[in-house]
């Protein structure tokens, strides 16, 4: 038996959006990434200056000096908008629940060594306050940025550095026999603790930088560069010899978000030292300055945790970060 | 020995620990560089940590809920498109009404993303930093599932697809743009009175029931879930508002005078913008919610009157013009669509004069003003059109300096004659449609004389050209598709020959 099955010939006028067509070339059907994200900024004919900062409009491509002739050449290679990095993350999140709940039931954080437990304590909780400070960070981008295609990725690594200083806090939490206790400790750490100065000062120093470009490079290039790889690799391996795998369970987020934001961050960066030799230099210079405070600000942190073995880790993570860089078209 | 055992933590405790402990007083640098912009605007904050989170959500929430809605969301996009459900609108000069929403809304929506972006930056205070970042994400959110739910019809419709653009140039678009500018070059308390203020809490729905109820009474399936979707954003929002300006007014008594005259300009501003709203709720929708009289009436004076009782508490007072506002609601929306079917040839969506069933309900719902002042006009216009001589407005309006609307407003107390008021600032003369727009002016006038007006930017010469042709091109209006008349237009002879094929489909 056949079915006929009547309908209508439906045919569209155009396939998308007219300033969306004029990047792909022609109107061909476009994506949800690019329909959600080309253009999207307002340029032009704004009304008044700002009382916040009458030297620029409130969109404004002088709020760094890098130059760029089309800001929607940070095309995100993740292809995020809302919906899809909301999907992605609540994905992520799933298993850090699971992990969470594992632990929970195997009480694996009471195995491990109770010198390690405070060490822990030194090292990892204080970082709950670094990533408020991305957070900031990755907030002055969205809102100082130009163009949709960085405020947009700028606004959800703003959601992923206070979700991850929420699973910091968590950690914590469990740590502390489900008080607020070693919060605090961490926090006195943080504040007080000699390891830690190095560090509060550059990211304290990233919160005043006027240029969201240059901040971009500090914080997400740089700091966490160097801050990420010795924190989740070289301190984490540490732990396993003191019966801390429950940590590297827990943390198992930050290591994937940390793999997957960086794609993000080395297209960025390599769009913007390709597009002229003044935006080389300026990227390399602020590359190179940064990365000598963090660099320094690393060592005690590292001494404390690492003990003899701080040097050569350090020397690691700043090789590799080099490696990096120079791929991305810096001059070091 | 066993471990101590595990105290369970109520909700608060647990978010209290999770995010207000994350911040600290910088001490490398000194706060008040951390923070530059939260002290100029004189609003006195004694104790941050009194700010009540209205909604506790931490981030793992948040990304689990937002992408529950946005999975569903774009499973009903999805379907949508599949099945042509453009065909299953009341009539296409609905879809006009969403071709404002697009260009005249959405661009704001990107807005919103980035000032609270600065909000969430630059606020002392975490409980209310955190809240204006969640925010932030979700004016994203709205500006872009508002392009994907509307992405289709501009498959199928003009007016859409040059919807940035436009809103960058085009005369009335700078009403709403303008808007929105004055609120994000304001200080970071006044913003958030502006919006999350005057904006989302006490006008919001006057802007989201028209559009999204005027969705569902006319077959949009796609926007109705869009709206529904939001609707949970909204109430987050709507709460933040509330409790900014309680939070402000209990802090400290000098910050009554302050938040007083914010209120009363952003509610005027609010006002004169959603006349935009009301012209679309009575003209431009075939199956009709409820009239903009009947809107306003419910959300803004019963609603808005029992707000403004429980912060009387607080010292504050009902908006001034606020009785004003409410004898334009009678007027409001006629004299806007007078406008824009005079203005038809530069108008990015199409026109069209009331039927005579839709003037019937105009003078029902109207029953003091539409057939004493409107229905006689109306009327002349319908016989000029039989006649062939259809009538178009040839001179450019002069524009309210403050609003941006053309000065066609009438008079309070007495609607046959347009209002008019100047006043005069280092030497140069502005002119305004109110009462309202001039007291706004003369508070912040070194702003207010800054706006880019179309019509003298037009005059300029800054808009392509001196003629109508070389404005429209400037705009990327395509003359003759996404202006004039709904009747003759692309639009109508598509959506009358799809009629005519699914008759035979039908059949």
């Amino acid at each position: 038996m056949s079915i006929d099955i009547k309908t209508m010939n439906v045919e569209p006028k155009r396939h998308t959006f007219a300033h969306v067509a004029r990047r792909l070339g022609s109107d061909a059907p476009a994506s949800r990434y690019e329909e959600g994200v080309y253009d999207l900024q307002a340029t032009t004919h704004f009304h008044y200056r700002p009382l916040w900062g009458p030297e620029h409009w409130h969109f404004d491509e002088g709020r760094t000096q890098i130059k760029m002739s089309d800001w929607y050449k940070f095309k995100d290679p993740r292809q995020y908008y809302y919906g899809t990095y909301t999907i992605a993350r609540a994905n992520m999140h799933q298993t850090t629940d699971r992990n969470f709940a594992f632990e929970e039931k195997r009480e694996m954080l009471a195995n491990i060594e109770p010198e390690w437990r405070e060490m822990i304590v030194n090292y990892l909780i204080p970082l709950r306050h670094y990533e408020w400070g991305a957070n900031m960070n990755a907030c002055s981008i969205s809102d100082a940025g130009y163009g949709t295609a960085i405020t947009s990725a700028a606004i959800f690594t703003a959601g992923d550095r206070l979700g991850i200083a929420q699973i910091l806090s968590r950690i914590g939490i469990s740590l502390g026999n489900g008080t607020g206790d070693l919060l605090d400790d961490a926090k006195a750490r943080w504040m007080d603790g000699e390891a830690w100065q190095g560090v509060r000062k550059c990211v304290e120093d990233s919160l005043v930088v006027k240029d969201w470009f240059e901040a971009l490079v500090a914080q997400f290039l740089v700091m966490d560069g160097l801050i990420y790889p010795l924190v989740y690799n070289h301190f984490d391996s540490q732990g396993q010899k003191h019966g801390a795998a429950a940590v590297s369970i827990l943390c198992e987020f930050m290591v994937d978000w940390s793999a997957e934001h960086n794609r993000w961050v080395d297209a960025v960066i390599k769009v913007a030292a390709k597009e002229s030799e003044e935006n080389q230099a300026l990227l390399s210079n602020w590359y190179g300055e940064w990365r000598d405070e963090t660099h320094k600000a690393l060592q005690p942190l590292a001494a404390m945790v690492l003990g003899e073995a701080a040097d050569s880790a350090l020397a690691d993570v700043k090789e590799q970060l080099d490696k990096r860089a120079g791929k991305l078209g810096l001059n070091l | 020995m066993t471990p101590p055992r595990k105290k369970k933590m109520n909700l608060k405790q647990r978010y209290a620990l999770m995010t207000r402990g994350l911040d600290w007083e910088t001490s490398y640098q000194k706060m008040d560089d951390v923070f530059p912009y939260d002290t100029f605007e004189g609003i006195k904050i004694t104790d941050w940590s009194k700010w009540e989170d209205p909604f506790r959500l931490t981030m793992d929430a948040y990304w689990k809920y937002q992408g529950e809605k946005e999975r569903k969301l774009y499973a009903v996009l999805d379907s949508f498109a599949q099945n042509n459900g453009q065909l299953g609108i009341s009539d296409a000069r609905y879809v006009n009404a969403i071709k404002l929403f697009l260009t005249g809304v959405t661009p704001l929506e990107y807005q919103a993303h980035r000032h609270f972006a600065h909000l969430g930056r630059h606020i002392r205070g975490v409980g209310p930093r955190v809240a204006a970042q969640m925010q932030s994400l979700d004016e994203l959110r709205h500006a872009q599932t508002q392009i994907h739910t509307i992405s289709h019809y501009n498959k199928y419709f003009d007016g859409f697809a040059e919807f940035p653009h436009m809103h960058d140039r085009v005369w009335y678009l700078s009403v709403p743009k303008s808007f929105f500018d004055d609120a994000c070059t304001a200080g970071p308390f006044e913003f958030f009175t502006a919006i999350s203020f005057a904006f989302e809490y006490v006008l919001t729905n006057l802007l989201f029931v028209p559009f999204m109820s005027g969705a569902a009474y006319n077959g949009d399936l796609a926007t109705v879930t869009f709206g529904f979707s939001a609707q949970s954003d909204e109430a987050r929002h709507m709460t933040l508002g509330i409790e900014v300006i309680k939070f402000m007014l209990e802090q400290h008594p000098d910050n009554l005078p302050i938040v007083q005259k914010w209120v009363d300009k952003w509610f005027w501003r609010g006002h004169k913008m959603l006349g935009l709203v009301a012209m679309m709720m009575d003209y431009m929708l075939p199956k009709r919610i409820m009239s903009w009289k009947e809107a306003w009436e419910i959300y803004f004076t019963e609603a808005g009157g029992a707000l403004f009782e429980d912060l009387s508490r607080y010292g504050l007072r009902v908006p001034k013009y606020a009785d004003i506002a409410t004898e334009e609601a009678e007027h409001i929306s006629h004299q806007n669509w007078a406008i824009f079917y005079q203005y038809t040839q530069a108008a990015g969506f199409h026109t069209w004069l009331p039927t005579d069933e839709e003037m019937a309900w105009l003078s029902e719902k109207y029953p003091n003003t539409f057939d004493k002042y409107y229905r006689p006009r109306f009327e002349m216009w319908r016989e000029m059109e039989a006649k062939g001589e259809r009538f178009y407005n040839n001179a450019l309006p002069q524009l309210c300096q403050t609003c941006q609307i053309p000065m066609g407003y009438t008079e309070p107390g007495d609607p046959t004659k347009i209002g008019f008021r100047s006043t005069e600032y280092k030497g140069e003369r502005y002119h305004f449609c109110s009462d309202g727009c001039k007291d706004i002016f003369e508070n912040e006038p070194e702003k207010f004389a800054q706006a880019w007006l179309p019509v003298h930017q037009i005059f300029q010469g800054n808009c392509g050209g001196a003629d109508l042709g070389d404005v429209l091109k400037w705009y990327h209006m395509d003359n003759g598709a996404d202006n004039l008349d709904y009747s003759g237009s692309p639009d109508q002879q598509q959506w009358d020959a799809w009629q005519a094929a699914r008759k035979k489909v039908a059949n």
